[in-house]
Formats: structure tokens, C-alpha cells, sequence
């Protein structure tokens, strides 16, 4: 199973998340966001961003509970907020966008 | 919501040798979610887990040092290292990763999640426990 970027295939799992985390593009953000039905807007890119810098500086995708949290703390909780983070991902903020984000499914997600 | 419990984590090996260091850390962060009174222990060859400057790069596995750093974010902010096993490999406070975790009820000021015991004392802390699990 693999995603088509521009005539480039990039491996992902049964559940979509992909499976080398280094062929992440934001190319692939789009498509991997397109066939969740989601449309990128500037709310889920910064979602996205700081899964990805949280991924760099932790090594871990942070549960959605942490992941709310600290996007109230950096964006304040218009966005921060469970209802609002659900409507940007509708599939749960920290699982869907973590497979936008080329991240692995967040540990504890089950 | 029923009664927290104090759970304890006890980690007595080396990081990448076996896998029950990563095993551990996954635990704790899943269990993080429940609510419960966490705490880790490091002791024995464990303290090398919480080593900074870790490069795994030779040996082809994940260095998940770093995730050390996130159990502050998942509440969990008592790590306790046993001086003794510390001073037994030659290493002290100054050998280990910076962890910190921001206290909510003091305007989230930064404080250390590393406190150093002594062999007595990590075996009170382990008397004060509901659950030990050991890894």
C-alpha cells in the first residue's frame, strides 16, 4: 500500500500512517489529508508543525490529552479546546493528525 | 472515579541491551492516561537509562532517551535514582539528562522530576506503594 507523490510511491500501513518517517513532504501532508477528507487549512498546519517539532524534540507523538494542552498553551484555547481540535480532526486530533504529519500512531492509541 | 493508586515503575537495566527499558517507558506513558499516582524508580544498571549524550546511532535502534523529557507533560514528575548504583558506576547527578516538569500550582515554574535517594530511602519509597512493577 503506498501513497503516489508526484510519481513517487511512499510506503504506508494498513491504516494509512506511513511507514518510512524520512519521505514526509508537506506535498504528502495534502494527499495523506485529501484521503481522510480533511482540507488543510492554517489551524491543521499548525497542528501538524508542532506534532512534527514535538516528534523532533521528544521522539514520541504525545497522547491527544498532552497534545491539547500544550496547543492551548501556544495558541490559546479558542483552539486549544477538544471541540475545536475535533472539528479540525474530526477522526481525533492526535491520530489523524499524526498521520498527516508522517508521525506513527501516538503511544496509548489503541 | 475510583480511588488513585501509587504506582511505581522500577527500572534495573541498561537502556538498549533488552528491551525492557523502551518497554517501561511505554508503559508509563500509556498508564500516564489513567489518572493514577505515577512514579519511576532507577537503580542497578537502570541509571544508565537517564544518561545524557546517548548516540545509538551505531547500533541501528531508536534513541528514546529523549522521551524521558515528555513525562513531564503526561504529569508524571517524580523520578527517583538510587545514589549508591549511581556512585557504583562512577556516574553522578551531573551525568544525567536535565528533566523538568512546570508545576500548575506555582505558575508553572519549571522544577527538577530527578530526585536523588539513598538505598534506604528508595526502599521506603517502595514500602509507600499500592503497585510495584518491575522491568
Amino acid at each position: 500500500m503506498a501513497y503516489d507523490v508526484n510519481g513517487t510511491t511512499v510506503e504506508h500501513d494498513e491504516e494509512g500512517y506511513i511507514t518510512t518517517l524520512s519521505e514526509w513532504s508537506k506535498e504528502l501532508a495534502d494527499i495523506i489529508a485529501a484521503a481522510e477528507s480533511v482540507e488543510m487549512g492554517e489551524e491543521h498546519w499548525a497542528v501538524v508543525n508542532f506534532l512534527r517539532d514535538y516528534y523532533e524534540e521528544y521522539q514520541i507523538a504525545p497522547a491527544v490529552r498532552v497534545l491539547i494542552k500544550s496547543i492551548k498553551k501556544s495558541m490559546g484555547p479558542e483552539v486549544g479546546n477538544n471541540k475545536y481540535m475535533y472539528e479540525l480532526f474530526p477522526y481525533g486530533p492526535a491520530k489523524q493528525a499524526c498521520k498527516i504529519a508522517g508521525l506513527p500512531k501516538p503511544t496509548g492509541c489503541v | 472515579m475510583s480511588e488513585v493508586k501509587k504506582f511505581l515503575y522500577v527500572n534495573r537495566k541498561a537502556p538498549y541491551g533488552t528491551i525492557y527499558a523502551q518497554e517501561s517507558l511505554e508503559v508509563v506513558l500509556i498508564g500516564a492516561a489513567f489518572d493514577q499516582d505515577v512514579s519511576l524508580a532507577f537503580l542497578d544498571d537502570g541509571v544508565f537509562q537517564l544518561t545524557k549524550g546517548q548516540d545509538t546511532k551505531e547500533i541501528g535502534l531508536k534513541n528514546f532517551s529523549a522521551t524521558y523529557r515528555a513525562l513531564g507533560d503526561y504529569e508524571v514528575t517524580k523520578l527517583y535514582v538510587e545514589k549508591e548504583s549511581l556512585t557504583e558506576r562512577g556516574l553522578t547527578l551531573d551525568d544525567l539528562q536535565n528533566i523538568e516538569y512546570e508545576d500548575e500550582d506555582d505558575d508553572y515554574a519549571e522544577k527538577p522530576s530527578i530526585r536523588l535517594v539513598s538505598r534506604a530511602e528508595m526502599a521506603d519509597v517502595m514500602a509507600d506503594q499500592d503497585v510495584v512493577l518491575s522491568f
